[in-house]
């Protein structure tokens, strides 16, 4: 357990729909529906899922970007869901952001040295006259020309944004980074210079990310645990090879089945799933799959399932393994 | 290669000599707009006439001569002399100070009011920002006029800080509503976001991270408001309810062509006040336009 750099207890975030004269509540959109897992110190954890099944929310929750409606978000032990003002702001230095879209993500009318240089200015790091030379090191660092600190974001492509948004997010050093989506704004080419230099950072700071996204083959090469979610809930975490070799879950088989193999002559039986995503403002009963689910029975429509451990790490909500 | 090498060197090095914040893009658009640098040169011809006026006044603007009233312009008055015996030159290079400064001393509070109401309720939103949108709302919907003629009204006489604590006191509630909603949309922007994780305070989020991303929709507006603001002075100097004689006003001197045969036969006494003040406003409007287009976010964000 205390190796567990972060960990994340049964949270919860709910948006209010209100309607009405009144504006009374009259429902919620579980976004997030008591999600748990950990973070180990140094390691990758990905978090993929489908649009709108709440992983974004889950990294904006963990910073306290968004309020949390419940549950714990310990980090180091300290629960971060109840820190408040100063205390939360000096907590964040721990613990970063890198953003999807490297086009929103960066101050348009700040230069890359202002950007790069805010976060020590913030938290008195250093002496004013090194934060210079320490900015002009994390730009090496991460890839960007020096002489690029006078520019604006604009002139600048958007790999070579995200890199200036990792640096950023670098120069406090922080001991976890969460990544949402950092790569999914980017050409495909771009993306695997971004996802490997996320990786050298990773190995030279002893960094843990959370990587959020939802193209698996990336989550595959830079995890090394992976937690699914469906619908606001997690449906299964497993050791990366663990999942990709024998997933559990009938959700994380579907979707892996999904993957394209680069081999026209490999047979394989793909998993269609019938139907749409429920609606997170009304969930189905009991385990949130079932209605998409090939192998559901009685019970999934009834009951929810509770995290299964199967042994090394790996875990899975499902009443097939109960 | 090595040739190369250097050449690459300096191209490069031109690059980063002219790296240009948005802000500076849109000014350059700005000044590329003709309309716009009109404007800009009348308003500033105007301007200069207004501050420079002890010096052009060929007259005292506000001692009325007796033996010399309702003369057409000559020699000795340039533009005539109305029924009191005002020099109308001279009245009217000194007027342009009331407009002016009327214009922008209401435009600079209005907008000071607009960015700290309008800011707070839009970066903070939920209950802060529906208690001071309904007081908003009440000072919206409050009968302008009524409220500026009854402020003037309480009052002996009507001076430049009144009018312009009335006009402010009224006009303020719109450009709240409009920053709150440029700060409403900022807020969920991504940046904004990532300033908060790295661990800003509210107060540097809103000053060092939405301001200048807002300030453009602001000017813009700010501008339209001064010219919005010199005419409705111009408005209520005509009606009577403006800055009193001796003290010369734009709006005032328009006032004489009310009298019907001042109108017909002494055009002199009121047409150059009213080209002046449909200049004025004109030019400022135009550098308005020229200012949204310039700034248009859609174009400063690439």
């Amino acid at each position: 357990m205390s190796n567990h750099l972060l960990e994340v207890k049964k949270l919860s975030k709910y948006f209010p729909i209100k309607g009405g004269l009144f504006k009374r509540k009259v429902g919620d959109v579980k976004a997030v529906d008591q999600v748990s897992f950990y973070v180990k110190k140094g390691e990758t954890f990905g978090l993929v899922g489908e649009s709108g099944c709440g992983k974004s929310t889950t990294g904006r929750t963990l910073l306290r970007l968004m309020e949390p409606t419940d549950g714990q978000i310990l980090f180091n032990g300290v629960d971060l869901a109840t820190l408040k003002g100063e205390t939360l702001r000096k907590a964040r230095r721990d613990l970063q952001m890198v953003f999807q879209d490297p086009y929103a993500s960066l101050n348009p009318q700040m230069t890359v040295e202002q950007l790069i240089e805010e976060p020590l200015n913030i938290h008195n790091i250093g002496e004013k006259v090194d934060r210079k030379d320490r900015v002009l090191q994390i730009m090496d660092t991460v890839g960007l020309n020096k002489n690029f600190g006078g520019r604006y974001p604009h002139e600048f492509s958007g790999g070579q944004r995200q890199r200036i948004g990792i640096a950023r997010a670098l120069a406090l050093q922080p001991k976890l980074i969460v990544a949402d989506e950092p790569v999914s704004a980017l050409d495909v080419s771009i993306q695997s210079q971004v996802v490997n230099l996320m990786e050298d950072l990773q190995q030279e700071f002893g960094l843990a990310y959370v990587f959020i996204a939802h193209d698996l083959s990336v989550v595959r090469h830079i995890s090394d645990r992976v937690g699914v979610m469906y619908l606001g809930r997690m449906a299964e975490i497993a050791p990366k090879g663990e999942l990709y070799t024998k997933p559990a879950h009938p959700y994380t088989q579907a979707l892996l089945s999904a993957v394209p193999v680069p081999n026209p002559r490999l047979k394989r039986e793909r998993i269609i799933l019938k139907g749409d995503v429920p609606s997170p403002a009304n969930p189905p009963q009991g385990c949130a799959f079932h209605p998409r689910c090939p192998k559901a029975f009685d019970r999934c429509k009834v009951e929810r399932p509770e995290m299964i451990h199967l042994g090394s790490e790996h875990y899975v909500a499902c009443h097939l393994y109960d | 290669m090595k040739v190369s090498v250097e050449l690459g060197n300096k191209k490069h090095l031109k690059k980063e000599e002219k790296h240009v914040s948005p802000f500076q893009l849109g000014f350059q658009r700005f000044l590329q707009n003709k309309m716009a640098f009109v404007g800009l040169i009348v308003l500033s011809i105007i301007v200069l006439l207004t501050v420079a006026s002890p010096w052009l006044t060929t007259h005292n603007p506000e001692l009325t001569d007796l033996t010399s009233q309702d003369l057409p312009p000559s020699g000795e008055h340039f533009l005539g002399t109305d029924s009191m015996g005002y020099d109308i030159y001279s009245r009217l290079v000194t007027g342009g100070r009331v407009s002016l400064v009327v214009g922008f001393c209401t435009m600079f509070f209005t907008v000071v009011i607009g960015i700290t109401f309008g800011s707070i309720a839009g970066y903070f939103g939920g209950k802060v920002d529906s208690l001071m949108m309904r007081f908003t709302d009440l000072m919206l919907n409050f009968p302008f006029l009524v409220f500026v003629l009854f402020l003037i009204s309480i009052f002996e006489k009507t001076t430049v800080p009144l009018l312009i604590t009335a006009l402010a006191l009224t006009s303020w509630p719109t450009t709240t509503r409009l920053v709150r909603g440029i700060f409403l949309s900022l807020r969920e922007m991504e940046y904004v976001q990532s300033a908060k994780a790295v661990g800003n305070k509210n107060f540097r989020i809103i000053f060092r991270h939405m301001m200048p991303n807002a300030i453009a929709p602001i000017i813009v507006n700010a501008t339209l408001l001064m010219a919005q603001m010199i005419s409705i002075e111009a408005a209520l100097s005509f009606l009577g309810f403006g800055i009193p004689d001796p003290t010369p006003a734009w709006g005032g001197m328009l006032n004489d062509g009310m009298d019907y045969t001042v109108m017909t036969e002494k055009p002199w006494q009121w047409i150059p006040a009213g080209v002046l003040i449909v200049f004025t406003v004109l030019s400022i409007n135009f550098i308005g336009d020229g200012l949204r287009d310039a700034f248009d976010t859609k174009s400063t964000r690439r």
